[in-house]
């Protein structure tokens, strides 16, 4: 290991230093404020290194992690889920038996496996920030020792992820009998460029694939998802949402910046179809929903939808990063904008009742009740349904560009499509929130301080990112402009 | 600068206007008043130290990505309708003053906001800015329809976002379409309205891209088929809301067709002049076959509006000065004579607590101000001679009559409608055996006649001289309609 791998590696040290603190500590002193203190801590010690590095060349530490822009943008969005993750489940956990410390060691444990996956440049290291990352989470889901939801979540998750990660290693394995190289690098030069309707090639990257729709939540590989984002607790949800989603995009994206692997016809149709149905059916499922999380659910598959718009544009474009910036400003917004609603649903879920603030009945008249929350939540909702002012239209917009300049117009009639069926449940939520009366009913807990601080911040940037976007154009850019591809 | 602070007055004014409700329950009228008389005098300010045709312009780099601008611009078109836009305002606050008695910060708050959308509507000269004005101001009409509407005010309000959010949808693939367009036959980024003025586009794509803008307009006119929302939006809508919806907010859709649709797409347009003409004239003539069969007093204003804005629609593309001209001078004078009737509804409402007009009758007697006034707008309203709406109505057929003889008097039957519906309102209410079920009514107060009364000098000042509306608008008008029979 030479001294830049040291360097560039800094972040990862850090934070794996940081699991093996925590472990050490949460031995021997048990304290939950400890452990969310040394959360944060760890996560900010992290973020800055990362921050540090950001100007450094991109770096190839022995083939099997690409340490460069790209990565470190990934990087970012998962430590800032992290902590916001953190100080949420601080208060939401408070009241519920059970010991809540592991929690947070399992949290960093998780984020440390994203950020693997942010940076694989090697099959092998998918695999081992994919199973970091998930086997972590099968933990966070079923955290809750209490009721049965959390439990049932739990199981579906791990068996159903258990058996996507096993389709997709099988993928990886065809992929190498085809070639004989797990590298992306490799696997993108010309001499391994197949014909494209080689068996086992092709047979690889389609069981890569459905593992890849499976753990994306696309339409039909979702029907995990609204099961497992219910029984989970809030803040784990909000964390499933776009860490775990945030981590497998960013090993998909750069594997078809670097490889060919849009130009197989097979792939490329699949996943059209696979985003056409994930904006149409997401968005149409959500509709009749009238509990909050399975309708997020629901929505995050559309989303997730769209911003496929940003992965097929890789290969229309001429220049794919422009792909790859229009993505990652989505994939932003999407994170900022999730984890604001299922943070506005962590803070409201009390302890004393079964469930979590997740009917619909729990929001009426929460802009009487609790104004700040309901203004922080419709700014959320706002966002997503993709109102202008709020980064949900920035990214949209992102997309729209995007398609109309690779003119990729069946995707954006579906987008615009899906973003009309969408109106009708978001702003149905704003409508419950903005009726009076609903004080009896689920009884909400008093939101804590730290959380409420987390949530205006997120609040204050859906709307600031909105208003003047170019910071955030430009920070993308500058970073994604140095990966080379 | 001007304009931006001047939008950005009103934003703030709304504020504060609803933090001030905090100190007492009554203060937020006041501000929502002395913001809107500022805002008034400023645009007063302007039109006088200015001198044509553009009196104020702000213009600066906003997202350089995507070469977007913040560009506001006051020409004679737009002076004209952002003071009708600030009057109808102070109408509308007038109107409220006593009918609002629950949350009256929050009301305020969109009241004034709605108001700040629509004025930025009028003077955004960047298609970005635009589409952004064009969504601000309906979340806030959403909330006053939602919040403070009558008794199926849920469905109205979801029906009217749902109608102008779709369409804001096609106008805003419409726009990055056309935007693309321009940067692949020009190379350049803009949405720039000067820049994309000359844009060259293949006709069969303008196509499309004009009936992106056309319909997202129709939907706001509105014109038959994409009406269905205004009569339950207007009719559950509280008085204010339902002065600003009628007197403005349907201004905004007839602003896109002259400021965009013709200007942008000339070609494209003018073959679509003949679908747009027929359905200026059925909205007219269906508008009025609808208004004379309700029984409710605002449903009946809310159709005449209908019937009134196709004759708006039918000036436009009858592509001629004269018709245009006709069109412009319509929209003013439906501005004034519907926001009265609207405010005349309310006021009914306010003191007999319904709005079908078989439970009033013989109300002259009561209240023979109101009746007076109610006098006056009906006639209006039905196109006498020496008030606004027949010099609009009177130049729009004069126009068309040159270019399809059977679609102009079809629209002029519209015109005996009107006669037929109006004078049925004025008997069914105000004449006839007094309603016993009625003992005793307020008359109009000062309060209400000030605004009554000002509205009434309008349409005569309209009506009598026209001339001076015609040379303020005259040179956006210039150019229209060059060179074609």
């Amino acid at each position: 290991m030479s001294r830049q791998d040291f360097f560039v590696l800094a972040p990862y040290l850090a934070i794996a230093g940081g699991v093996v603190l925590m472990l050490l500590l949460v031995s021997f002193w048990r304290s939950v404020r400890v452990m969310v203190t040394m959360t944060v801590l760890v996560m900010l010690v992290t973020l800055g290194l990362v921050v540090a590095n950001i100007d450094n060349p991109p770096h190839l530490v022995s083939g099997f992690l690409l340490i460069d822009g790209y990565a470190a943008l990934f990087n970012i969005m998962f430590v800032i889920a992290a902590i916001v993750t953190a100080l949420l489940a601080y208060g939401y956990m408070r009241g519920r038996s059970g010991e809540p410390e592991e929690f947070y060691l399992l949290l960093v444990v998780a984020t440390l496996g994203a950020m693997t996956m942010a940076a694989a440049h090697h099959f092998a290291a998918v695999l081992l920030g994919l199973e970091i990352l998930s086997i972590s989470l099968y933990v966070l889901i079923g955290y809750s020792e209490e009721g049965h939801p959390p439990l049932e979540a739990a199981l579906k998750y791990l068996v159903l992820s258990g058996v996507a990660s096993t389709t997709m290693l099988f993928g990886m394995a065809l992929i190498y009998n085809a070639t004989g190289t797990l590298v992306f690098s490799e696997l993108g030069q010309s001499e391994f460029s197949l014909p494209r309707d080689e068996l086992y090639y092709v047979a690889g990257h389609g069981l890569l694939f459905a593992g890849i729709a499976f753990k994306l939540s696309l339409v039909p590989f979702h029907m995990w998802t609204p099961d497992v984002y219910q029984g989970a607790p809030a803040p784990v949800t909000g964390y499933l949402a776009t860490v775990s989603k945030g981590a497998v995009f960013a090993f998909v994206l750069r594997y078809a910046l670097i490889t060919d692997v849009l130009e197989i016809p097979v792939v490329s149709t699949v996943l059209l179809m696979f985003a056409v149905l994930s904006m149409l059916g997401g968005n149409l499922l959500a509709l009749m929903q009238n509990n909050v999380k399975r309708l997020l659910a629901y929505s995050s598959i559309a989303h997730i939808g769209y911003l496929l718009i940003g992965l097929l544009a890789v290969a229309v474009l001429a220049d794919g990063l422009i792909a790859v910036e229009a993505s990652l400003i989505y994939l932003a917004g999407y994170f900022l904008m999730t984890l604001a609603a299922f943070g506005v649903v962590s803070v409201l879920s009390s302890a004393s009742e079964e469930v979590d603030a997740e009917h619909i009945d729990a929001f009426v008249g929460l802009f009487w009740r609790k104004p700040l929350c309901a203004v922080i939540m419709t700014t959320a909702l706002l966002s997503l349904t993709g109102i202008p002012l709020t980064v949900g239209f920035v990214a949209k917009f992102y997309m729209l560009a995007t398609g109309a300049e690779g003119g990729m117009w069946l995707l954006l009639w579906t987008l615009v499509i899906g973003s009309a069926i969408a109106v009708y449940y978001y702003m149905r939520v704003i409508f419950t929130m903005v009726r009076p009366g609903g004080d009896a009913g689920y009884a909400h807990s008093s939101p804590r301080v730290e959380g409420m601080a987390v949530l205006v911040v997120i609040g204050i940037s859906l709307i600031g990112f909105g208003v003047y976007p170019s910071p955030l154009i430009d920070f993308v850019r500058s970073l994604i402009g140095i990966t080379g591809g | 600068m001007n304009l931006l602070a001047l939008i950005v007055l009103m934003l703030a004014g709304g504020g504060i206007a609803w933090i001030s409700e905090r100190f007492n329950p009554k203060a937020p009228r006041w501000v929502a008043l002395l913001v809107l008389l500022a805002a008034g005098l400023w645009v007063i300010g302007l039109w006088v130290s200015g001198d044509g045709p553009i009196y104020a312009e702000t213009k600066f780099p906003w997202i350089a990505r995507f070469g977007i601008s913040v560009y506001l611009s006051l020409d004679g078109l737009s002076l004209m309708l952002v003071v009708l836009t600030l009057f109808l305002g102070l109408v509308a606050i007038a109107s409220s003053w006593s009918e609002i008695r629950e949350r009256t910060g929050f009301f305020q708050f969109n009241l004034i906001w709605t108001l700040a959308g629509v004025v930025g509507v009028f003077t955004a000269l960047d298609l970005f800015l635009f589409f952004l004005f064009w969504e601000v101001m309906l979340i806030p009409m959403y909330f006053l329809i939602a919040i403070w509407g009558h008794e199926n005010r849920g469905y109205a309000a979801m029906k009217f976002f749902l109608f102008t959010q779709v369409s804001g949808l096609l106008m805003l693939l419409a726009i990055v379409a056309l935007v693309y367009q321009n940067y692949a036959s020009s190379g350049v980024l803009t949405f720039d309205y000067q820049a994309l003025l000359g844009a060259e586009i293949d006709p069969d794509i303008a196509f499309w891209i004009m009936l992106g803008f056309f319909v997202a307009f129709v939907v706001k006119l509105p014109g038959v088929p994409f009406h269905t929302w205004l009569p339950d939006a207007h009719t559950q809508a509280p008085t204010a809301g339902s002065v600003i919806l009628a007197g403005i907010m349907l201004k905004t859709g007839a602003y896109g067709l002259i400021r965009f649709v013709v200007p942008l797409f000339p070609e494209a347009a003018l073959d679509f002049r003949w679908p747009a003409m027929t359905l200026g004239a059925v909205s007219v003539v269906y508008g009025g076959y609808m208004a004379f069969s309700q029984s409710d007093f605002k449903r009946l204003v809310a159709y005449s509006s209908v019937s009134h804005m196709g004759f708006v629609l039918l000036g436009i593309f009858a592509w001629n000065q004269l018709a245009l001209q006709g069109s412009v001078v319509q929209m003013l004078a439906h501005g004034f004579s519907s926001a009265a009737l609207f405010m005349l509804a309310g006021a009914l409402q306010e003191r007999l607590h319904t709005r079908e007009m078989s439970d009033m009758g013989g109300l002259w007697v009561r209240a023979p101000r109101m009746g007076v006034i109610a006098l006056f707008f009906v006639v209006a309203s039905l196109g006498m001679p020496g008030l606004g709406t027949f010099v609009g109505e009177f130049l729009v057929l004069l126009g068309a009559f040159q270019v399809n003889v059977t679609v102009t008097v079809v629209a002029a039957i519209g015109i005996v409608i009107a006669a037929v519906y109006s004078l049925s309102l004025m008997q069914r209410s105000f004449q006839g055996p007094p309603n016993a079920d009625v003992a005793a009514m307020a008359d109009f107060g000062v309060r209400e006649m000030t605004m009554m009364l000002l509205m009434a000098i309008a349409l005569v000042w309209l009506g009598i001289f026209p001339q001076g509306v015609l040379d303020m608008a005259a040179p956006t008008l210039a150019g229209f309609g060059v060179g074609v029979p």
